[in-house]
């Protein structure tokens, strides 16, 4: 095949562009899965629903999407903390979350995509601000603002998150719960608590990465499930909730995808995960960074 | 009760109910019944992995679908090459051969992991198979497949009624495979690995194989339960050939109707099909949709052994009466100290 090299040069940069995206989109499931072991694959849906958020917002009011998740984050915190509380008292407590917690957390995935279909329909929404449109070109480099800017924002998000699981107590302490939830008990701590702190941060950052979603491409409520796939992907090729293995984990996968994409055509993108995903399972369930 | 006789029953019964659906003379008893049959078979194909073992398939859609475009392929092959037309039953061992298969090696590259990273891989596996089949342009690729239905068949009549009755056969058939291996050795492994596989492992019971078994009679089932559906629906297309709805409902029913013995998918399937059948004519389908979120939720939460649990409940018999085993474990207090 001949593929020319400035092709070659903007698929890999739209590729770590778009992985700090991916970046963003994973670290709640790092969170969630990674740490806490559970299986939140109704995440995409949260993310859609911050898309939503960010729309009607922008549309209304004219704010801009990524002050407007910003602002929402607090609220998305409780919703997460809300349905933890629910997991925990209907599920965990009881020793049921491999079966019934599935089957939960893909009734609220279906539920919240069946819910944004009928009040939004299926038709594609999209945000305006500033940064859409505009693009910076250095020679034959190409660098779209409405990636870059989620990307780098991305970047200081899972930083951010970074410096909390590792600087602060309640950090800490959900890296401990993860290790040894008795342990925990015994320094007078709360493992619930902090469980549920931990999975309402988780959830607040899908408001952030729903907003970044509809600055990129426009979105349906269908979109999310192209994103679970990815998503998980990312999570255990980083290493099960090691956020610098996520960033890794998730520009390699951008790589790659957006390398597919350019020189197959972007149907088979879709493809690229789940063999990103088998590979890992098979030949190294750790992951990059793994614990 | 006897496998035979138990699936002489269930053979009267069917035959009970074709006879009334006959008897009411109207097709659309054929199209209703047709797709409440088929979600029967489905919701037992997935309570063989998901109720008996443990491990959540979310990818039902992905192998009844593949049981469905391997038909569409054949189907295009047979038209092109004017080759000999084959019968349903043939296609549809195919369809569910193809489909066995597939769970065979999914099963064989996950399932050596925890249980999430398998129902994670099966939700991936849905969207891979549809981009494959989205670039396959032989079945018709994104714009889909179109497949004509034969008016008549010879001794049945309309072709629906024939359908109708393949899938009957299907459905019985599934119900007696997943009694047949719930009173079976093969049955009892499958509980050990549902309620603590470390144990059972250590108790030197082949989890792996057992594991693999399992995955491949569903996978097999549910492509089985695939197969004729081109011919059902007349346009086969991929969004809605390896749709959510199908993934949700085979594993609402289950989990409505209760996971423990064959009886709970039925139940399931018969409430939750007919009603959506329902809800499909007099509301819409969207708001179909969202009951069964809602019901799957509810369930979860407030019914976890579903109808049959209830019925139990009610009855204040212990379930092994009834169900033929126990759950351990299921309802122990805290878990954590």
């Amino acid at each position: 095949m001949i593929f020319s090299f400035d092709l070659l040069i903007n698929a890999i940069i739209s590729g770590i562009l778009i992985g700090g995206f991916y970046a963003a989109v994973t670290a709640g499931v790092s969170l969630s899965f990674g740490i806490l072991d559970i299986v939140n694959i109704a995440h995409p849906a949260f993310i859609i629903l911050g898309s939503y958020v960010a729309y009607i917002v922008n549309t209304t009011l004219g704010v801009d999407p990524i002050l407007t998740a910003i602002v929402a984050m607090p609220l998305f915190y409780v919703l997460g903390a809300g349905i933890y509380q629910i997991y925990y008292v209907a599920f965990e407590r009881r020793g049921q979350e491999s079966l019934r917690g599935l089957a939960f957390f893909f009734g609220l995935l279906f539920i919240t995509e069946v819910t944004l279909v009928l009040y939004f329909g299926v038709d594609y929404r999209y945000v305006d601000a500033r940064y859409i449109g505009p693009s910076w070109h250095f020679g034959m480099m190409d660098v779209p603002f409405r990636i870059l800017v989620p990307c780098l924002v991305s970047l200081l998000l899972i930083t951010a998150l970074q410096l909390i699981l590792t600087k602060t107590f309640i950090g800490r302490a959900i890296m401990a719960v993860a290790q040894d939830q008795l342990a925990l008990r015994l320094m007078a701590v709360d493992p619930i608590r902090i469980k549920r702190i931990a999975f309402g941060i988780s959830i607040a950052t899908a408001s952030l990465a729903g907003a970044f979603l509809i600055i990129i491409q426009p979105v349906e409520p269908s979109v999310g499930r192209e994103y679970i796939g990815r998503v998980f992907a990312i999570c255990v090729l980083g290493g099960m909730g090691s956020l610098p293995g996520t960033v890794i984990a998730a520009m390699l996968l951008g790589i790659v995808e957006s390398l597919t994409s350019t020189f197959y055509g972007p149907s088979w993108a879709p493809a690229v995960s789940f063999g990103f995903l088998l590979l890992t399972l098979a030949v190294r369930p750790a992951g990059l960074l793994g614990r | 009760m006897r496998t035979p006789l138990f699936l002489l029953i269930w053979l009267g019964i069917a035959a009970l109910a074709y006879a009334i659906a006959v008897a009411l003379g109207n097709d659309y008893i054929f199209f209703a019944g047709y797709v409440v049959l088929q979600y029967v078979v489905l919701a037992t194909a997935w309570n063989i992995l998901g109720g008996y073992c443990g491990y959540v398939n979310f990818g039902s859609a992905a192998f009844f679908a593949l049981g469905a475009y391997s038909t569409v392929a054949f189907y295009k092959y047979i038209t092109e090459n004017e080759f000999y037309r084959l019968p349903m039953p043939v296609l549809m061992l195919i369809g569910g051969a193809i489909s066995g298969f597939v769970g065979f090696g999914m099963g064989y590259l996950t399932l050596r992991l925890r249980g999430a990273f398998f129902a994670i891989a099966t939700l991936a596996l849905a969207v891979v198979l549809q981009t494959l089949v989205v670039n396959w342009d032989y079945v018709g690729g994104s714009r889909g497949a179109y497949i004509v239905r034969p008016e008549e068949i010879a001794p049945i009549g309309s072709y629906i009624r024939y359908l109708f009755l393949v899938m009957l056969v299907l459905a019985v058939a599934a119900i007696t495979i997943a009694r047949l291996i719930e009173h079976s050795r093969l049955g009892y492994g499958f509980a050990t690995i549902r309620d603590d596989e470390l144990a059972a492992e250590a108790c030197g019971v082949p989890t792996l194989k057992l594991k693999l078994i399992a995955t491949t009679i569903s996978g097999a089932l549910m492509g089985m339960a695939g197969a004729p559906f081109p011919y059902y629906i007349g346009y086969l297309q991929p969004a809605s050939t390896f749709g959510l709805d199908y993934a949700v409902n085979s594993i609402a029913m289950p989990l409505i109707g209760g996971t423990t013995s064959w009886i709970g998918p039925l139940i399931g399937a018969v409430l939750l099909g007919s009603l959506q059948q329902i809800a499909t004519v007099t509301i819409s389908s969207a708001v179909n949709l969202l009951i069964v979120g809602c019901l799957l939720v509810g369930f979860v939460i407030v019914a976890p052994n579903g109808v049959v649990g209830l019925v139990h409940t009610y009855l204040q018999r212990k379930p092994e009466d009834f169900v033929g085993r126990r759950r351990v474990g299921t309802d122990s207090p805290e878990a954590v100290p």
